[in-house]
């Protein structure tokens, strides 16, 4: 981490002064920087995910054996919809969200976000959203209607269970849906000079769809959790049969969110792939405009096809034929990628590193996925297989066989840009190796089981199955065993590299964007100069140039730091031809120190010439107000669980005057309202 | 942000680039509100049906909040004139029959519910309460930024040269009115039976 304290503040400090502070804990509560959020996403989401394999242990221990009676059916339902509630919205979701902080203004040349103090709004609020979920059990009231909440079992349990699952969700969707506001402005608005859209890398591309499916999706999911916290809390009627309530509008309202949450959670790893992939095959990425139409594809018909989870449900024949037609489709844009990630590594001089292990381990585990997925599309097979385990093997394939690996091997391929040291490569095989079996021999089975009849959502194995379900399910808890034993060697792994891992240099991979053309672990202001783009892979494009007859060549002068074998001379000139020579950037020819002196990050008073000059370097002010604000959620979430009217005017209140601290906090520089005259007056 | 306007890709403003996109999804939110408001029309539960709209009172106050556009349009245009004294009245006025119409929602509410329409009666009324409901919480939430703004100007926080902050929180503002405009036609015009 770059450290950089604050000039000393030359005015009064008052409750609106804003905090300097930038290291240390403090440096952590009142960050605004992108890159330190992402990071606190990642650390939540590593202690979410103990918790969600916890879960998962109480599910394969209750299910190895038939007629088992180690946990009762509350606890049993109890572990399966955390289980299931922690993985979606406090492991993928956030990983993916981890990465958004830290890469998307990293790759599109970028100082932060747009909306830097609304990041760690975001963030706070998904971190008090998930405590708040976890405070149930403290209640015992966690939630035990499955994660799909269906109405009106989930309105009718009794007890306070499926409220905090209504209120935890709502709040943690007001996370991601500011921070999706956050960053389709930032993806729009804030790209280097030259970063054309075509140009974008496909992470890029993926977050924005992301993003623009989060913005869609949540307030639908939103209006959902609003209708069951009114017939849960406080009587109101919509999904009451009693009085004429129509449970199907739960499954619609919540499928409709549903289903391109699925696409919400894989578009991020893809992203990832698309990344990882070009590089350790020394290619450009093979059909760089396929791969950002077939996801913005993906994106569109991700909305047409939420029925497909209802085909038992009373949606109509007309209904299930188009869903069923729709779902065929998806599956068009999902192929057009893979072909294209298979194609990306097609002669190419591929390096099995450890990022790359995972990235093809995606491809492969998401084709199977996708195969066992399209068959839901024909519906009488979809009837048969309705609530069994093929469907859990199905989604397992897809979210942790898919997303969880593309996010994975983004842990590994980025762990050197983030830290300034790579991953033990040794560890990091054995980390994928074990995992790739356990996963399989976890999942894979599932397939067989579900075939067989075995019905999921059941607490008890039931014996009348027979041996070879038994069995298959006895595989299951072994592969989960497999898989805690991977998580641990992960875990070894990590915090040993953390502490004593090899120094990475800037460039490790010999990459192709712009996040790597900044000196790695990323500094404070992530570009001393903020590049100007003149092709897609730029930073490739600076580093190597094509002879005319085809050969690729380091580019001559430094632009490359790890991999500046000299040219000799007589090619230079050929070099030089091509045109690239006179791309090598002299943003990275300045030093931290020259940089740093020119930022005041959080300093309103500082140097008034500082605001004349071109060059001075704006960084957000770190800030109090998000941590403050997003208190509020606390009381208006026990008021809003507990029907408690105190509570929810104290939150509201909170909230307000929250609001009203962000607004009058002292003027940030780079604010219109900035005033160096008013300041100093 | 005047100079740095030119500065982002779009050539549109952050901050006004951002409210757009919210906007976006407040469509998604009202949108699902009132698909589950048309499901449940007829669905009564033996309570009262949309006879009980009084379309003469509610059409009055629907006026006030659609004016409230117009002076709204007016604050901004003075602000961009740099005339600060009357784009305070102008902004008061709109804070004001953003009030009249919450006053008559809550005044309509107690009438209902006086008459047998109450939320927990059934999924119609849910409905019609929750979506009504939440419309009246934005128009609440929007006289608050007005409110702020308007005294702001005193303050020298939002000064005569930026009239962006006006125009964002007028497109809120006209957000909230247009979709007042939808949930007037489905709920108050439509017949139901």
């Amino acid at each position: 981490m770059a450290t950089t304290t604050a000039p000393p503040q030359t005015r009064s400090r008052s409750l609106l002064s804003r905090p300097t502070a930038l290291d240390g804990l403090k440096g952590y509560l009142a960050t605004t920087d992108h890159k330190k959020i992402g990071i606190m996403y990642f650390w939540s989401v590593l202690v979410f995910f103990f918790f969600g394999g916890v879960a998962s242990w109480v599910i394969r221990a209750q299910l190895a054996a038939a007629e088992n009676t180690l946990v009762n059916e509350e606890v049993y339902n109890q572990a399966f919809t955390l289980h299931g509630l922690t993985m979606v919205f406090l492991v993928v979701m956030p990983l993916g969200a981890a990465f958004f902080n830290y890469l998307i203004p990293l790759q599109i040349g970028a100082r932060d976000v747009a909306f830097p103090r609304l990041n760690a709004f975001s963030f706070w609020t998904f971190l008090f959203g998930g405590l708040f979920l976890y405070s149930s059990l403290f209640f015992q009231a966690v939630p035990n209607g499955g994660w799909f909440g269906y109405a009106p079992l989930s309105t009718q349990i009794p007890g306070d269970n499926m409220a905090f699952y209504a209120v935890g969700l709502q709040i943690v969707g007001i996370a991601s849906l500011s921070a999706a506001v956050n960053f389709i402005t930032t993806i729009l608005n804030m790209r280097a000079p030259g970063m054309e859209f075509m140009r974008m890398p496909v992470f890029v591309w993926m977050s924005l769809v992301t993003n623009f499916l989060l913005l869609f999706a949540l307030p639908i999911i939103a209006v959902a959790l609003f209708m069951l916290n009114g017939d849960v809390v406080f009587g109101t009627q919509f999904f009451q049969p009693a009085t004429g309530g129509d449970p199907i509008l739960w499954q619609h309202l919540f499928w409709l969110f549903g289903h391109p949450e699925v696409y919400i959670m894989i578009l991020p790893a893809m992203g990832i792939v698309s990344e990882v992939m070009p590089t350790f095959s020394r290619k450009p990425l093979f059909g760089y405009t396929a791969m950002v139409f077939a996801g913005v594809a993906i994106g569109f018909i991700g909305f047409g096809v939420w029925a497909h989870h209802m085909f038992t449900s009373a949606v109509g024949p007309i209904g299930r034929v188009a869903f069923g037609l729709t779902t065929m489709f998806i599956a068009v844009p999902t192929g057009i990628k893979i072909f294209n990630w298979v194609f990306t590594m097609w002669g190419g001089k591929v390096r099995f590193t450890t990022a790359m292990l995972f990235s093809v381990g995606f491809v492969s585990m998401f084709t199977i996925g996708g195969l066992s997925g399209v068959t839901h599309a024909i519906v009488p097979h979809d009837a048969q297989q309705t609530d069994t385990y093929w469907i859990v093997a199905h989604f397992h394939y897809v979210l942790f066989g898919g997303a969880l690996f593309g996010l994975v091997s983004g842990i590994y391929y980025y762990f050197p840009k983030v830290t300034g040291k790579l991953l033990n490569e040794t560890l990091g095989k054995w980390h994928f190796w074990t995992w790739l079996i356990g996963f399989n021999l976890t999942f894979g089975p599932m397939h067989m089981s579900g075939l067989l009849g075995q019905p999921r959502r059941t607490a008890v194995l039931p014996g009348e199955l027979g041996p070879d379900v038994l069995l298959y399910n006895q595989l299951s808890t072994a592969g989960v065993a497999v898989l805690t034993v991977s998580a641990l060697i992960f875990l070894f792994n990590f915090i040993t590299s953390l502490r004593s891992g090899e120094a990475s240099g800037d460039d490790p991979w010999d990459a192709r964007t712009l996040e790597w053309m900044t000196p790695s672990p990323t500094p404070y202001v992530n570009f001393y100069e903020i590049p100007t783009v003149t092709a897609r892979d730029e930073f490739w494009e600076r580093k190597y140039a094509e002879t005319e007859d085809g050969v690729v060549r380091p580019v001559p002068m430094g632009a490359s730091q790890d991999h500046g074998e000299p040219v000799p001379v007589g090619d230079t000139a050929t070099v030089e031809g091509t045109g690239n020579a006179s791309a090598v950037p002299d943003d990275i020819a300045v030093t931290e120190d020259v940089a740093l002196a020119k930022v005041t990050s959080d300093d309103h008073g500082g140097n008034p010439d500082a605001a004349d000059d071109d060059h001075h370097i704006h960084m957000p002010d770190p800030s109090y107000w998000p941590l403050i604000m997003c208190a509020g959620f606390i009381p208006l979430g026990y008021g809003l669980t507990f029907a408690a009217p105190t509570l929810i005017v104290l939150g509201a209140l909170w909230l307000m005057i929250g609001m009203f601290g962000w607004i009058l906090e002292p003027l940030a520089e780079g604010d219109d309202d900035y005033d160096p005259d008013a300041v100093h007056a | 942000m005047s100079a740095a306007v030119e500065e982002t890709s779009m050539g549109i403003d952050n901050r006004k680039l951002g409210m757009w996109v919210f906007l976006g999804s407040e469509f998604m939110f009202f949108g699902a509100f009132i698909t589950a408001y048309l499901l449940y029309l007829n669905t009564t539960a033996g309570g009262p049906t949309g006879e009980i709209f009084d379309i003469v009172y509610t059409s009055i106050s629907s006026f006030v909040l659609l004016m409230s556009s117009l002076t709204m349009v007016l604050a901004h245009n003075a602000h961009v004139h740099g005339d600060m004294r009357r784009m305070r009245l102008w902004i008061l006025a709109t804070a004001l029959q953003g009030l009249v119409f919450v006053g008559g929602q809550a005044y309509e509410f107690t009438k209902f519910v006086n008459e047998g329409l109450v939320p927990t009666g059934s999924p119609f009324a849910s409905a019609f309460f929750v979506l009504t409901g939440f419309h009246g919480i934005h128009v609440t939430v929007g006289i608050i930024l007005l409110l702020g703004l308007w005294s702001y100007t005193h303050t020298g926080k939002v000064k005569s040269d930026q009239p962006l902050k006006t125009e964002i929180i007028g497109l809120y503002w006209h957000f909230v009115d247009i979709i007042w405009v939808i949930i007037f036609v489905v709920v108050y015009l439509i017949p139901w039976g």
